[in-house]
């Protein structure tokens, strides 16, 4: 399993459209993707959870990969995190 | 004539009939279903289809109103694709052998309940989103079309609330305006009307109801008022402003988005002045840079205590955030003089300009000054957010202010509290004190903004409410621009900028002047600053 932490700076958090986009790119790998802040935690794969979790600008979240493509996920992910927001 | 008040949403005037928007009303009954493999099957065939149609509207939504408006309809396809949402509709049907209808309209129920507890304003605004979706699968599993709106002329559109798909449904050569008993300035309709540039006014309440269909009305978006039934004299002012706003609108296509530059290259920021959370819509609307000065006393004014941290945050955050990474200058309180509020208990002044306000209250009451700069630091965590102080005469009065600023950190940080330690921090040239000691002052602060009817009032020593004063005041005064021109010196020779954003700002007959000074920005009313970009652009 592979994990990263990062500090959301999008002024907006992870509002529908960026929400949106992660949970594209989390269906681009065929691993198991989690996204979570604080306690809670949610799959990345789908919208309901992701826009539930409300996270803001400021806010650490973390994500987790497991699976044949964990490596290429992660790093996916963050390049993804650190582009959009 | 009937007046109901609103909400803005757009401003603008629309004049027409109403027509109510008519939707096929969903009966959902519960009935027991024995073949529920079929009914798992029905549901997913409406899914399928739902999404199809969902990709059509994403393409005319991409054509109508840009792409950024219609990945809602990109969303509204994923959550069709959420397993979480389709599982759960799957297993009330196998599980309650009920029919697929229930279920959807079960599910969507509950999913909306989740984004309507949420603590965030946009969040809670989606559970719409969730009702539009599933909404859909309703209408395909029934076998209704979308009933919609059916007119031969243009019509201002009535209705309870309308969802995302239903607006861009509508037919926008038909639509003059919006009308909403509900909803928020943060729903997809509210964003959709004012990017497709339509009137809107939102949350009219039970007032607006359905026997007002094909009744004549007016929209003034400015105030959020409809009018039906206008009389005369209603309908000549209304006509007068929906001209004076077609001829701004006309000016603002053809400076929207241009460069506040001189025919010589100089450049200039062109900010706005706004006094309260609802301006900022005027703000875009008119293609303005940033905020030069947004005015905190409204939150002291409108208040019958002293306005809580959390409330203060919440305001400054909205602009902050609205004005997405724009940059937003706030002003602290600056109450006093003219400005009096009751539970201050300030004492009767024999010269209240004179007196105790602003900086000076904050500073003899810290703790009044520390609610609102942490709330104010708390939000400079969500956008852009400068902070200028006030009526400042010293370069004493500053450290003191930076040292609460620094105390307010030091707070947030050991709470483990987001904000931006590098917010920057700027004054008021106002008094011809600051203006004359302005080199020292740059030197402890990132910008100056000169408050010109005040630094006006104090040099000439005039009263500015006594009208009998009138012909004694010469607002082009030399020595008022002096105390500029000298201001301006200063600030640059410590690599500050420096920003007007009183009256003058906006008085065109001295904008070359400010430009010959190397003005930095100028900050005026909303509705001045496609005025200034042309004398800019013209200069």
């Amino acid at each position: 399993m592979k994990e990263l932490k990062y500090v959301i700076t999008d002024p907006e958090g992870i509002h529908a459209r960026p929400a949106g986009l992660l949970v594209k790119k989390a269906n681009e790998f065929a691993s198991a993707v989690k996204i979570g802040k604080g306690e809670k935690s949610a799959d990345a794969k789908r919208i309901f959870g992701v826009m539930g979790l409300g996270v803001k600008k400021g806010e650490e979240i973390f994500m987790t990969t497991e699976g044949e493509d964990e490596d290429a996920a992660i790093a996916g992910l963050e390049a993804f995190l650190k582009e959009n927001l | 004539m009937i007046t109901i008040k609103g909400k803005s949403v757009f401003g603008g005037v629309s004049i027409g009939k109403i027509s109510f928007y008519k939707r096929n009303e969903q009966v959902i009954k519960r009935l027991h279903i024995e073949a529920t493999e079929e009914e798992v099957q029905r549901f997913q065939s409406a899914r399928a289809t739902a999404i199809e149609e969902l990709k059509g509207l994403y393409n005319k939504a991409m054509e109508d109103v840009g792409e950024a408006n219609a990945a809602i309809f990109e969303i509204h396809q994923m959550m069709l694709d959420d397993l979480d949402y389709i599982e759960s509709i799957e297993n009330i049907i196998r599980t309650q052998e009920v029919n697929a209808e229930f279920a959807v309209a079960t599910t969507a129920d509950n999913f909306a309940q989740m984004f309507a507890s949420m603590d965030d304003a946009y969040m809670q605004g989606r559970a719409a989103d969730v009702k539009d979706v599933s909404e859909r699968i309703l209408n395909i599993l029934s076998g209704n079309c979308n009933a919609g709106m059916v007119a031969d002329e243009p019509v201002i559109i009535a209705a309870d609330d309308l969802v995302p798909s239903e607006t861009v449904q509508l037919d926008k050569s038909k639509v003059l305006g919006f009308a909403t008993m509900y909803g928020s300035s943060n729903s997809h309709t509210s964003i959709l009307a004012r990017t497709m540039n339509i009137p809107a006014v939102i949350g009219l309440g039970n007032e607006l109801s359905e026997q007002f269909d094909g009744k004549d009305a007016i929209i003034d978006g400015f105030t959020g008022t409809i009018y039906i039934e206008p009389d005369e004299e209603t309908m000549t002012a209304m006509k007068k402003k929906q001209e004076e706003d077609l001829a701004q609108k006309a000016l603002l296509d053809q400076l929207r988005g241009k460069e506040n530059i001189t025919t010589s290259g100089q450049k200039v920021n062109v900010y706005a002045n706004i006094g309260n959370v609802a301006d900022v819509g005027l703000v875009l609307k008119n293609d303005g840079g940033g905020i030069g000065l947004f005015r905190s006393e409204f939150l002291y004014l409108e208040s019958e205590t002293f306005p809580t941290e959390e409330e203060q945050f919440t305001a400054y955050k909205q602009v902050a955030e609205n004005m997405a990474g724009k940059k937003v200058i706030i002003r602290t309180l600056d109450i006093g003089a003219d400005k009096q509020v009751d539970y201050f208990n300030l004492d009767k002044e024999e010269n209240p300009a004179l007196g105790y306000r602003a900086i000076r209250i904050c500073l003899t009451q810290p703790e009044i000054f520390k609610t609102q700069l942490r709330a104010l630091y708390r939000a400079s965590a969500f956008g852009n957010i400068s902070i200028m102080f006030p009526m400042i005469i010293s370069v004493d009065e500053v450290k003191k202010v930076k040292a609460i600023c620094a105390e307010v950190m030091e707070e947030l940080t050991a709470a483990g509290i987001p904000f931006n330690k590098d917010t920057e921090l700027g004054i008021m040239i106002e008094t011809p004190a600051a203006a004359i000691v302005s080199r020292d002052l740059a030197k402890e602060v990132d910008f100056f903004s000169v408050g010109t009817n005040d630094l006006t009032q104090y040099t000439l020593a005039i009263d500015r409410q006594n009208l009998k004063l009138d012909p004694f005041c010469d607002t082009h005064h030399p020595a008022v621009l002096a105390l500029i021109k000298m201001s301006a010196e200063n600030a640059h020779a410590e690599g500050k900028w420096i920003g007007i954003c009183g009256e003058l700002g906006a008085d065109l007959e001295l904008t070359e002047q400010f430009l010959a000074m190397g003005i930095d920005e100028l900050s005026v009313s909303p509705g001045m600053i496609l005025p200034l970009r042309k004398k800019i652009r013209e200069s």
